[in-house]
């Protein structure tokens, strides 16, 4: 394929979206962990609370800052790169893109200053509104941002106007369509996942480090992560498993893609792995359950569940890409449910702290949140295709009048900077997960720095600088 | 229209004061960072990072605004001017990236980490700022457009006059920050301040003037507008104009007078008057236009259905925005590191 500005826009686009992601994914869930742990510190004035409260609040201001600059450029990207997209498709669904920024972005910037920075200012009761606000401005994002895509996904309420340009004619349609609750329970869920595992693996990296010893921090995060996983893989099975009959609902192109399956027939056999072929319009090899696929997907195995042939071959999405992503989407999750319930037994049997194994498993899944994350939207967004808009609008209309050579460049550039700025935040996030809340959470000794804050911490090592 | 309110009117009112907004907001903060380099000591440059950290990123979220605002609500203007000035709005993206990090690993960096991150808080600030100079001198001196479409060339923003509109906003913000900091800070620091307020307040009224002058050249449109045509000058329609330069002079008196008595406030008061100026000579220039001279507002807009709801949101999200957005700035106000975050 020759490599034009819609492949190219494509690259980026997939590349500044993946990179966004892994933050609003993060912070979604670290805010409202943020905010239990002020109320659990106000609640039962326990110190323990309030030693995590200001550890993890460093970690958000990393991701939070992250998530805020990569989102300006997502806020451009869709003029830059698909100008016929936003020309097109925003007369109907812009005003979802506005309430996200209106009401979400300005509630999370605006009192995220005084979250960091204001404990002293505005007494305990206002800065605990202040961060649940905050948390609550991420999930509102989140809606809104799953609402406008899982309109893409299966649009409704809408009408298309003689020059093309989408219209809206119900806006409660547009906006609560079909995908849409499935898909954002989800993506919330994962959310949780994500942060609860970073939680585990940084409070259980502490136990493992500093052995046995009295590290309230370390053992209340690691036994508050633990649960949190535990629940949370629960729940998000249940809510996946209605996210894929939804998708076998609406979307019966993408969900033979995920499935592999290529005849339209009953009785299709649940494979669980395989390698599908879209020159062969056919499976090269397969190792399958015969039967399972409709009775897993329908309930009976009497049901005829379409395959991908039942879609012209230009209409048909990647299904070796989303196959493969999902199948290793589901893989995580089990892991983590693993993880979970592993978890709760050695609590039970008074072992949670001391089994080394089990410790050293908690840190290697650190960062499958984010790989979960990542795949669940290739699975999501690739399955798409090859419409941005399922069935009216194709990816390829959707480009903007650019050349080649300039999105080649700005492509490059965000690869650079993209690697730059990834490399500070997971070099200072580690840092201070070596350090641990129970060190570096505790309230600064000496410096008369309000607690919370990100300068507290600066204005510490300023003493110590050396630049110029 | 039957509708009793003119979505679309209200909705481009609603932008230009975000983007206005932005201006000022971004503008001072981005100017610190365009006068890092200047400063002598890096526990100044710690107290001048302090004067804007709690106010940096609701400042910016007015760009997103601006941004998912112009999608919104006129997206044929956002379809034609984003890849028009695709490679400045590259440029402005990537340099507030690097900005907006720096606040926060600036203050993680230990000794090289520290000193990367300094670089990129001053070169990422003046680079966005020079980058939305380039972005508005682009947007002034007009976009090819056929078929509701972009139909020129990668370079064409790319002239001497969007070079000084450029170099003129970097000025510009660096005076606002100059400003900003006499505001906020004491000592030897506001000294330095006020020397680079007297300094940048030079440059500004020479760019401002050229600026001016060679946007009438470049643009007969916007000169008619002025009273200036080719064959002579209109002065009564000058004259009718002639309060918006007069409060760009009044605005750069008054910074003069400030930084001559020796007041904390004044100076960046003056300049704002002169930035209000300036965005209203623009607007003058270019009404009802929001792709200078080629596609109105009313031609960009979104249905009236997609701007109501819009309205409604906005209704009850920009008042309660601008509020808290005000109690931040009252609840960080005062000098750093006499009240401030130390205390």
């Amino acid at each position: 394929m020759a490599l034009d500005a819609l492949i190219l826009s494509r690259i980026q686009f997939g590349f500044v979206i993946a990179f966004h992601i892994l933050f609003p994914a993060f912070s979604i869930g670290l805010a409202s962990f943020l905010a239990v742990l002020e109320g659990l510190w106000l609640a039962t004035r326990r110190d323990v609370f309030k030693t995590l409260y200001l550890f993890w609040i460093k970690v958000f201001a990393i991701a939070f800052g992250m998530g805020v600059v990569s989102g300006v450029v997502l806020s451009y990207q869709l003029g830059t790169n698909w100008s016929e997209y936003s020309r097109l498709v925003s007369p109907a669904i812009g005003p979802l893109f506005g309430f996200e920024v209106m009401t979400a972005f300005f509630l999370e910037a605006s009192f995220l200053g005084v979250m960091l920075f204001g404990w002293k200012k505005v007494g305990p009761g206002l800065h605990f509104v202040a961060t649940v606000l905050v948390a609550l401005g991420t999930l509102i994002s989140a809606f809104w941002i799953l609402s406008a895509n899982s309109w893409m996904q299966f649009p409704t309420g809408f009408a298309r106007a003689a020059d093309g340009r989408f219209l809206a004619t119900d806006y409660w349609a547009l906006i609560f369509n079909p995908t849409f609750p499935t898909r954002f329970a989800h993506m919330v869920m994962g959310a949780y996942l994500t942060t609860a595992l970073v939680v585990c693996a940084g409070s259980a990296f502490q136990l493992l480090k500093r052995g046995s010893g009295d590290f309230p921090a370390a053992r209340t995060g690691l036994r508050m992560a633990v649960g949190m996983i535990a629940v949370s893989a629960l729940v998000q099975i249940v809510v996946g498993d209605m996210s894929g009959r939804v998708m076998a609902k609406y979307q019966p192109s993408k969900l033979a893609a995920v499935e592999g399956f290529w005849d339209t027939r009953s009785e299709q056999a649940f494979h669980i792995v395989a390698w599908p072929d879209r020159k062969l319009q056919a499976n090269r090899w397969e190792v399958s359950v015969p039967k399972a696929g409709s009775l897993l997907i329908a309930g009976k195995t009497s049901a005829v569940i379409p395959g991908l042939k039942a879609f012209a071959r230009q209409d048909q999405p990647p299904a070796l890409i989303v196959f493969w992503s999902f199948r290793a989407m589901v893989g995580m999750g089990v892991l983590m449910a693993l993880l979970g319930f592993t978890g709760l037994e050695l609590w039970r049997r008074k072992r949670l702290f001391d089994f080394k194994p089990y410790l050293m498993a908690c840190v290697a899944m650190g960062p499958a949140g984010f790989i979960t994350v990542v795949l669940g939207w290739i699975t999501a967004e690739v399955g798409r295709q090859p419409w941005v808009v399922f069935g009216y609008l194709r990816t390829r209309d959707a480009v903007s009048p650019v050349s080649a050579g300039q999105v080649a460049f700005s492509l490059v550039a965000y690869m650079v900077v993209y690697a730059v700025i990834f490399g500070g935040g997971a070099l200072y996030v580690l840092r201070l997960l070596a350090r641990g809340a129970d060190e570096a959470g505790a309230p600064p000794q000496g410096v008369a720095s309000a607690p919370g804050s990100a300068l507290g911490l600066g204005a510490q090592d300023a003493n110590q600088e050396d630049e110029a | 229209m039957s509708l009793p309110l003119d979505l679309p009117t209200i909705w481009v009112g609603l932008l230009a004061l975000s983007v206005g907004l932005y201006g000022v907001l971004d503008g001072f903060d981005l100017g610190i960072g365009i006068l890092f380099p200047f400063a002598r000591t890096p526990a100044d440059r710690d107290t001048m990072m302090n004067a804007i950290a709690p106010v940096w990123d609701g400042n910016e979220t007015w760009l997103v605004l601006g941004g998912g605002g112009l999608f919104a609500a006129f997206p044929l203007a956002y379809s034609i001017l984003m890849p028009a000035l695709y490679l400045p709005v590259l440029l402005m993206l990537l340099a507030l990236v690097l900005r907006g990090v720096a606040f926060e690993f600036r203050f993680h960096g230990r000794k090289r980490g520290r000193r990367f991150w300094t670089v990129m808080f001053a070169t990422g600030s003046t680079g966005a700022a020079f980058a939305q100079g380039l972005i508005l001198g682009g947007f002034i001196q007009g976009v090819t457009v056929k078929a509701d479409r972009f139909a020129g060339g990668p370079f064409d923003w790319l002239t001497p006059y969007t070079l000084l509109v450029a170099c003129g906003l970097v000025v510009g913000y660096a005076m606002l920050g100059a400003g900003w900091l006499m505001v906020k800070t004491e000592h030897a620091l506001h000294g330095d301040a006020r020397r680079w307020g007297w300094i940048t307040t030079a440059a500004v009224a020479v760019f401002l003037a050229a600026v001016s002058l060679a946007t009438l050249f470049v643009h007969p449109e916007v000169a008619r507008r002025w009273g200036v045509e080719s064959g002579g000058v209109d002065w009564g329609q000058l004259l009718k104009l002639s309060p918006i330069p007069l409060l760009g002079a009044v605005g750069l008196a008054v910074i003069v007078w400030g930084l001559k008595r020796g007041s904390h406030r004044l100076p960046f008061a003056g300049g704002l008057l002169v930035f209000v100026s300036g965005y209203m000579g623009l607007a003058v220039g270019f009404t009802p236009f929001v792709v200078p001279y080629a596609v109105t507002y009313e031609q960009a807009a979104s249905p009236s259905n997609a701007l109501g709801l819009l309205l409604a949101g906005a209704a009850f999200a920009l008042p309660l925005t601008l509020i808290y957005s005000a109690w931040v700035y009252w609840l960080f106000r005062g000098k750093v590191g006499e009240e401030g975050y130390h205390s």
